[in-house]
């Protein structure tokens, strides 16, 4: 039995073992190649944002405040994970979970969000095969979108799965690497909210 | 010894020049375009079989000196390596590349400055599944399949593509640039010779690709404004030789007119046979005789797999050598 | 947990389930040799094609399948699996670790390659295989063929996703699970190779991955971004492909590159010569591998500028290159070479991989490039590196490792035979190429017309990929009657690297005891330096391994389910698109809510098993 429950956790619980260590560095490089992933839809959205054709375009469609709310919305769940890390390295494990409910809560009302500013688009008449700037518009941003809900659905397995565990040397990791995804998710709606959005109206 | 490693690669070379066929083969250049790119072949080689010779020298050296031998049981001397030969085998590589990145720097930048100027010849080149095209913006020309140019003139050339990518190829006149869907691309070439050279396409497209091939006849300036004048002006008063050919002509009419354009009228999905008599070959590669010519109309795809031209079996053998006789008087040159 | 037995499950069952990196290993290399063997007999059909001109054996339509097909198979699905072969089995012996980081990844990159491989070559028999090249141009792919591309999209997007999970394991696994002494500079070269193209696969294969969704999108759901009539740029495609598909060119040449080091230093009984400029010169390599994709598009009309950049980055690459080729020469000098037949690979890979980097440099002459760009002059010259280089890298390797991995020692005089047809057919079959290019002969043609003066050579090459053929199956009938030569010594070679220093049969967890490593070449040093025998860092106990899965399989088959749902969404089959997916899902959330924390080799049975 190699991971007994272990009452007194060491200070960083996400790094203790081998398997910890692990899969920290590899979620880190797993992280390396999304970067490039998204990098290639970027590429390829600039490539295409002028090609609208008998579309519309990006500042006839996108509204700012609402872009802005969910960007706030976001930015906040972001913060909502650093303090279940915060929570997690005190050892306060209740408050591991609180914090990782409300990042879900959050990042679901954004997910809402997104769905709506989709259908709002279409109505406005920018459909997926619409345009090349269509396309690459809901590419982009609908990859995003889908990252966002499999993070949700991973956090809330794991909330789930853990509720009555406690801390252990399994469990800090893996609620250590999801916050890690959320915190890229996050950092490349950044990304995408001055490229697409703020360079769509402004440029 | 200094005279033998000039000497070997220039042997090597003397025995690559003049393969192939003369009007198609990039080793034998019949243009500046060509002979500059073969100047830059030339010079890359020559770079790397000095490589070549130095890399086999010690390889050969090493494996022959140093190999075991029987009984040679001892333990050799275990080297670390050594920093002073590092430095010559990073430095010397680079000052040899210099040699050719240099000139090839300054090779890429000429080759692509394309400038109309008052005797240059501009050209569009239209590649489709499995044809070409070539409009004559100056002349008010399109000739499909055979590219007409003047000798000793600059030929400008702006390709594009109706379907698929496609690449523009005349080895022993210019490289390729490629046909691509939605861009235009520029390329020049000159022929100081008259002749014919032989074109193709270089990007797969198709199951047609392989016989995707052209025709590039230079003629002298003067032939060339004839043939231009003739191509722009041979609206349908074609003065047919015999009645076999008027009756070829109403064969033509009422078969490949829609597609296939003769002076002035006719469809664009194929080539125009304005001056179909004068070529020398059928479809870009058959060679032009009646059996062919009938064949090819009947059963294109047989001829040329992924043809897009619709087969017409039903042409009857008169009909047919009414049609080929037709085909035959579509003349512009004389 | 319990102690989970293997022998007490069925063969089969275990081959399934396994985790063993060694395994897997083996599993990576039938696989990989079968879709070699694939893929070669593809190109035989190609040359019978090319013998004579005019010829009427293929189709046109067959010809251009067989030359996508040819290509994928070669890269996706036989080099690159037999290299993750060669690298599952031996890395983690020559760093010292009992295991990679994820042995379950392991698996499942190991099972996501195979199904995306079947999945591929099922294409022949539902509607014919692609049939737009291996680089797969938009438009030609996009709304000029079948559904061949379809397979060619999800079956490279599942075996890539495997790549990419193999490609992560490996760089945590050297990483992390270095044994005690061994730090990043004593590693032996073919690890640090397999480092530096596992980063390349990092960041290379999510632009493919990028590359393919579009594809797929635009062609099962009408997606835009390459249809000019919809604004679509038809260029993009190229660059997605290029910026995947050039470093991927080094994730196959830099392991072979690593083989090599292994095999020249252990049979010229000789340290790698600089080996600090070796290790410079492979991420060297590596690094400008990322910054020459557009080489391959120099005829795309780029422009002079970016061209000219292009083409000095890319000559570049040759001084890195040329480094490593004078310290493997200067490895043998004053070494006692031995020519064994995983020797004579990596000596016959010398001449003809310069011969190959040459032609390379050539290319990269942008201007002359022009006349290179898709001829035969191209075949001659990757042919030449991926032959002369990964080819002859892969077989040196098998012949090196086999007594390591398979427990018995390949024939010599059967190994010599294969090696000096396969090299004598490899040169007739390419050399002459160069000169058909610059003759005139495009690529991928599916023949051509007589009185062009290209007849003779294209008998020649044929001839020559017939004597490859041959030489290849000797090198099966070698696997099997080699068999009886069983190797009861693990250091058949005086080794120099730790992969020998275990008993023969490898035992399942490697290391008895982590060993202590003192020098670049641990056991050389411990041998003629040392003690004799390499040092212990840690006492001898129980030894904790991961339980087998059958998850990997399942997880994959969901894919491979989904992918015809997808292929063929517009007969009503979205259906059979989202069971697949629910299978993919369903088991990746039973791995993770199950905690499976593995058993222990008691240490009674390891004193049994091993010295």
């Amino acid at each position: 039995m190699a991971d007994q429950h272990v009452q007194t956790l060491p200070p960083s619980p996400e790094k203790a073992t081998l398997e910890g260590k692990n899969k920290y560095l590899g979620f880190w490089l797993f992280l390396g190649g999304e970067t490039v992933l998204f990098a290639s839809l970027f590429g390829t959205y600039l490539g295409l944002r002028g090609s609208t054709v008998d579309g519309p375009g990006p500042s006839e469609l996108f509204h700012l405040p609402l872009v802005f709310i969910m960007t706030m919305i976001l930015l906040t769940s972001s913060l909502t994970s650093v303090f279940a890390i915060i929570s997690m390295k005190k050892g306060n494990y209740k408050g591991l979970l609180a914090w990782m409910t409300a990042t879900v809560l959050l990042g679901a009302t954004f997910l809402g969000l997104e769905i709506y500013e989709f259908v709002e688009y279409v109505e406005h008449g920018l459909g997926f095969t619409t345009s090349a700037f269509g396309s690459s518009f809901y590419t982009l941003v609908g990859t995003h979108g889908a990252h966002v809900a499999f993070g949700i659905a991973w956090i809330t397995t794991l909330i789930i799965r853990y509720r009555k565990s406690g801390l252990t040397l399994t469990n800090a990791p893996k609620f250590y690497v999801a916050v890690l995804y959320w915190h890229f998710i996050d950092v490349v709606w950044v990304f995408i909210f001055s490229v697409v959005y703020l360079m769509g109206i402004g440029g | 010894m200094r005279y033998l490693w000039r000497l070997l690669p220039l042997a090597f070379i003397l025995l690559m020049a003049g393969c192939g066929k003369q009007n198609l083969s990039a080793l034998d250049p019949q243009g500046p375009v060509a002979a500059a790119q073969f100047d830059l072949i030339k010079l890359s080689l020559t770079i790397m079989i000095i490589v070549i010779v130095v890399v086999f020298a010690i390889y050969l050296f090493v494996i022959i000196r140093f190999r075991e031998r029987p009984g040679d049981t001892h333990i050799p001397k275990q080297v670390h390596g050594n920093k002073a030969l590092e430095v010559v085998w990073t430095v010397i590589p680079i000052i040899l590349l210099l040699f050719l990145a240099v000139p090839n720097v300054m090779q890429t930048f000429t080759l692509a400055e394309v400038e109309d100027t008052e005797d240059s010849v501009r050209i569009v080149v239209t590649a489709h599944q499995f044809w070409w095209e070539f409009e004559y913006p100056e002349y008010d020309v399109v000739a499909g399949q055979d590219m007409y140019i003047p000798t000793n003139t600059r030929i400008n050339i702006e390709l594009e593509a109706s379907d698929v990518i496609h690449s523009f190829w005349v080895p022993a006149l210019a490289g390729k640039q490629d046909n691509v869907p939605g861009i235009t691309n520029e390329m020049w070439l000159e022929a100081p010779e008259e002749g014919v050279y032989q074109g193709r396409c270089t990007e797969l497209c198709g199951e047609g690709h392989w016989l995707m091939d052209f025709q590039v006849i230079a003629v002298d300036p003067d032939t060339f404004e004839t043939w231009a004048q003739n191509m722009a002006t041979t609206d349908d008063d074609v003065e047919e030789e015999t009645t076999v050919a008027v009756e070829g002509r109403e064969v033509f009419e009422q078969n490949c007119i829609s597609c296939h354009a003769v002076g002035g009228e006719g469809g664009n999905m194929g080539p125009n046979l304005t001056n179909f008599g004068e070529r020398e070959v059928v479809a870009g590669f058959l060679e032009y005789n009646d059996e062919n010519i009938a064949d090819f109309i009947r059963y294109p795809q047989e001829k040329k797999p992924g043809s897009l031209m619709q087969a017409f079996p039903q042409i009857t053998d008169e009909e047919m050598d009414a049609l080929i006789d037709y085909l035959d008087s579509l003349k512009v040159l004389d | 947990m319990s102690n989970t037995n293997a022998q007490t499950k069925s063969v089969v069952w275990d081959w399934l389930t396994t985790v063993d990196h060694k395994k897997i290993g083996i599993m990576y290399l039938v696989a990989g040799a079968f879709f070699f063997a694939l893929g070669g007999f593809e190109a035989i059909l190609m040359r019978i094609q090319l013998m004579f001109p005019e010829a009427t054996f293929l189709p046109a339509q067959t010809f251009n399948e067989l030359l996508t097909m040819h290509g994928t198979t070669m890269i996706f699905l036989a080099a690159m699996p037999i290299l993750f072969g060669l690298m599952n089995y031996i890395v983690p012996l020559q760093i010292g670790a009992r295991d990679v980081a994820f042995p379950f990844l392991n698996s499942l990159g190991f099972w996501l390659f195979l199904f995306g491989g079947i999945l591929l070559n099922l294409s022949w028999f539902f509607g014919g295989a692609p049939d737009a090249g291996w680089t797969a141009y938009v438009p030609l792919s996009s709304e000029y063929s079948g559904t061949g591309i379809d397979y060619y999209v999800l079956g490279l997007q599942i075996s890539g996703a495997g790549t990419l999970i193999g490609g992560i394991n490996f760089l945590v696994t050297i990483i992390n699970m270095r044994a005690p002494g061994m730090s990043m500079m004593r590693m032996p070269l073919f690890t640090w190779s397999t480092f530096v193209a596992s980063t390349l696969i990092l960041f290379a294969f999510p632009a493919l991955t990028i590359g393919l969704l579009l594809l797929m999108l635009e062609r099962i759901f009408g997606a835009t971004y390459f249809a000019v009539a919809s604004g679509g740029n038809v260029v993009i495609w190229q660059h997605l492909f290029w910026i995947f598909g050039h470093p991927e060119v080094y994730i196959l040449i830099l392991p072979a590159f690593g083989i090599f080091s292994e095999i020249i230093a252990t049979f010229s009984k000789k340290r790698l010569f600089g080996y600090s400029a070796m290790v410079f010169a492979t991420l060297l390599i590596g690094f400008l591998g990322f910054m020459v994709w557009a080489h391959h598009m120099f005829t795309v009309g780029m422009g002079p500028i970016a061209n000219s950049i292009f083409a000095v980055a890319t000559m570049a690459i040759a001084v890195p290159t040329g480094i490593k080729i004078f310290n493997w020469l200067f490895t043998m000098w004053g070494g006692r070479i031995q020519f064994t037949t995983a020797n004579l690979f990596a000596l016959g890979f010398i001449p003809s991989f310069v011969m190959g980097g040459v032609t390379g440099i050539m290319l990269a002459t942008s201007a002359a490039n022009y006349q290179f760009h898709d001829t035969y002059f191209v075949v001659a010259h990757f042919h030449y590196v991926i032959i002369g280089g990964v080819v002859l890298g892969i077989f040196g390797g098998a012949f090196y490792w086999w007594p390591r991995m398979f427990g018995y020692r390949l024939n010599e005089t059967l190994g010599k035979i294969f090696f000096w047809m396969f090299l004598f057919g490899f040169h007739l079959t390419f050399f002459v190429q160069h000169f058909l290019g610059l003759m005139g002969m495009p690529r991928r043609v599916a023949s051509y017309l007589p009185g062009q003066g290209l007849d003779e050579m294209n008998l020649i090459s044929t001839i020559g990929a017939f004597l490859m053929g041959v030489a290849f199956i000797i090198f099966v009938v070698n696997i099997f009657v080699s068999m009886k030569n069983k190797e009861t010594s693990g250091d058949p070679w005086d080794g120099r690297t730790l992969e020998w220093t275990i008993p023969s049969p490898t035992p399942e967890y490697n290391f008895a005891q982590t060993p202590l490593v003192r020098d670049v070449d641990a056991l050389w040093y411990e041998k003629y330096e040392g003690e004799g025998s390499m040092k212990a860092a840690e006492p001898l106990g129980d030894i904790h391994m991961p339980n087998g899965s059958i998850l990997p399989v399942i997880i994959s088959l969901g894919l491979f389910i989904a992918s015809f749902g997808f292929i063929y969404h517009d007969d009503g089959w979205t259906w059979v698109a989202i069971v697949g997916l629910v299978i993919t899902f369903g088991s990746m959330f039973v791995r993770s809510i199950k905690e499976d924390h593995g058993y222990h080799i008691p240490v009674d049975e390891i004193k049994k098993g091993g010295k």
